[in-house]
């Protein structure tokens, strides 16, 4: 079945400099084994085409049942240098629920 | 030794909510209350308001609110920690106690952290060899030398710690890390050594969910955010931490907000790199380490943290002079908004092309369509308005002048139904830019300084 990260996740993002991360957080335990699964830095790059110029690391904290990316070369610069009006990339953690994956698994969403 | 202390978080960057410290002091038991008010740009302002006005270069936001709580404070033993003395604590210092005087209090001492401005030092540096290169890029600091703004060394909790040791009710300081602003206390009232890292580890974590403010506690919540209570009157996360280094994130009841699993992982992610090296003066967090458990109504327990020896040595964050923008709006609406909004931006393109203006960055938003999710905006079929949003980025301050001067004849000369020009030309900004690097931690010495009455 197909899903969208929304259906599953909440986020945070903020910047450092020219680059973004974005806190990707299971809403539920069980649903972490699938973020490992699926939504990897490859993935994520992808979605990102055109906003994220530089490469996207992953990483992971199954304790928070939560992933980590970092998205080089997302902001414009970043700080004043950035002409976007994101510049901070705030808004990018909402950017990354838009993302649909093709999951094996059985899901019952409310 | 007390057996637990409460933490509370006043202010989450300079610009926060100003009723948030005042409620902190007044709406429950707190022992202290730390304040972050500097982010990596704000030193490069601070620097140069302090040019202009060798008095200033602090958070002035400051002054008047301790103003406001200064009485309760000392009423109630609550100390107070901050780094809003930005690039000139010892001015700062000096405000704190010219208005203490004013509201006739008889006693008061203030430690002010120094040390951390290393502007004056970077040639000394050089001279040892210490380069300072950008430890992101690798560039070498000659590069931007001449236009350097400010440039400040990361200190940890430690200077913090002497000045509550040396009997400070305000400690000021100017660029020490978020985090140890809210370790600190705990180093000092359970005496943790400065090698015990999994406790330092704890402090920081508990740091890192105290430093943004309501951000842990329903603030910018993703989740459900629908069901977060009493948002107009949000209570500021506070942590209660024991001997061992065992943490709790709470708020004060009747205040707004939550503090939930949710709410406090959100803010957990916020801004990090590695999970298993979030690198302080202080020590080494690993986050991958962090358990987390609900424990009661607005209570979450964060406990297991491990930590490592800290490194070698600090972080320095520098500024400098990068250039010029400007950015300006004009709000187009239906029929046709967003093909008027881009009809515009191509006429614009096409003027500052025949003026022969060039930028090193053109950038063009449609706010309301794609200025935050760009590619991957969906389409709109119509939309009542959209905000047409240009910037430009150059060295040269003329081009950038000249940019701001295109906006206004859109009005008249470009598609209809346009609007929304009041505020004039926008004028042109300086770009500050960032450079961090990494220096000894034997090249400098934090002091701490007392004034008192």
């Amino acid at each position: 079945m197909r899903i969208r990260l929304q259906q599953i996740c909440h986020v945070r993002s903020g910047d450092k400099g020219d680059t973004a991360n974005v806190g990707l957080i299971a809403l539920k335990q069980e649903y972490y084994p699938m973020l490992r699964r699926y939504v990897t830095a490859e993935r994520v790059k992808a979605h990102f085409e055109g906003i994220v110029l530089g490469p996207v690391e992953r990483f992971e904290l199954p304790n928070l049942g939560a992933m980590n990316f970092l998205l080089h070369g997302a902001l414009g610069g970043g700080g004043t240098k950035s002409l976007k009006n994101d510049a901070q990339g705030k808004t990018l953690g909402s950017a990354l629920l838009r993302m649909e994956i093709d999951i094996e698994e059985e899901l019952h969403l409310p | 030794m007390k057996s637990k202390i409460r933490i509370a978080s006043g202010q989450g960057f300079w610009g926060d909510l100003l009723t948030a410290p005042v409620d902190q002091v007044t709406k429950g038991p707190i022992d202290y209350m730390m304040m972050d008010y500097l982010a990596e740009v704000t030193m490069s302002i601070l620097q140069k308001q302090k040019r202009k006005n060798p008095e200033l270069g602090y958070a002035k936001d400051l002054i008047p609110l301790l103003e406001q709580i200064l009485p309760t404070c000392i009423q109630h033993n609550i100390k107070i920690i901050t780094n809003g003395g930005g690039v000139n604590p010892v001015a700062c210092g000096e405000a704190i106690l010219h208005v203490a005087r004013r509201l006739g209090i008889k006693q008061l001492k203030v430690g002010v952290v120094v040390g951390d401005d290393i502007l004056e030092r970077i040639d000394e540096f050089k001279a040892s060899g210490m380069e300072l290169k950008n430890m992101e890029t690798g560039e070498g600091l000659s590069t931007v030398r001449e236009r350097l703004l400010s440039a400040n060394v990361y200190f940890g909790a430690f200077p913090v710690v002497e000045a509550l040791k040396g009997g400070a009710q305000i400690v000021v300081t100017g660029r020490t890390t978020d985090t140890g602003l809210t370790l600190a206390p705990m180093i000092h009232e359970f005496g943790w050594s400065a090698s015990d890292w999994d406790k330092l580890a704890a402090g920081t974590v508990a740091g890192h969910i105290l430093e943004c403010g309501g951000q842990s506690s329903g603030g910018n919540f993703s989740a459900d955010w629908r069901s977060v209570p009493d948002l107009a009157h949000i209570g500021f996360p506070i942590a209660e931490a024991d001997p061992d280094g065992e943490i709790t994130i709470t708020k004060h009841d009747h205040t707004g907000g939550m503090v939930t699993l949710q709410t406090v992982k959100e803010q957990l992610l916020y801004e990090i790199g590695d999970p298993k090296q979030y690198i302080t003066p202080d020590c080494v967090a690993d986050f991958t380490t962090i358990q987390l458990e609900q424990a009661g109504r607005d209570r979450v327990k964060v406990c297991g943290v491990k930590g490592s020896a800290a490194t070698k040595f600090y972080k320095v964050s520098m500024s400098y002079l990068d250039g010029y923008t400007t950015v300006g709006t004009l709000t187009y609406t239906w029929p046709d908004a967003l093909e008027k909004a881009k009809r515009a931006d191509e006429i614009l393109r096409t003027r500052i092309q025949d003026l022969g203006l060039h930028f090193d960055e053109f950038r063009t938003e449609f706010l309301g369509y794609n200025s935050c999710h760009g590619a991957l905006a969906k389409d709109i079929s119509e939309p009542n308005e959209v905000v047409l949003r240009v910037g430009v980025r150059s060295s040269e301050y003329g081009a950038v002048e000249r940019f701001g001067k295109e906006l206004a004849p859109l009005i008249l000369t470009g598609p209809p139904s346009v609007t929304g020009f009041a505020g004039g030309r926008p004028k042109p900004s300086e770009v500050v830019s960032y450079w961090p690097a990494l220096l000894p931690k034997e090249a400098v010495t934090p002091r701490v300084l007392f004034h008192e009455i």
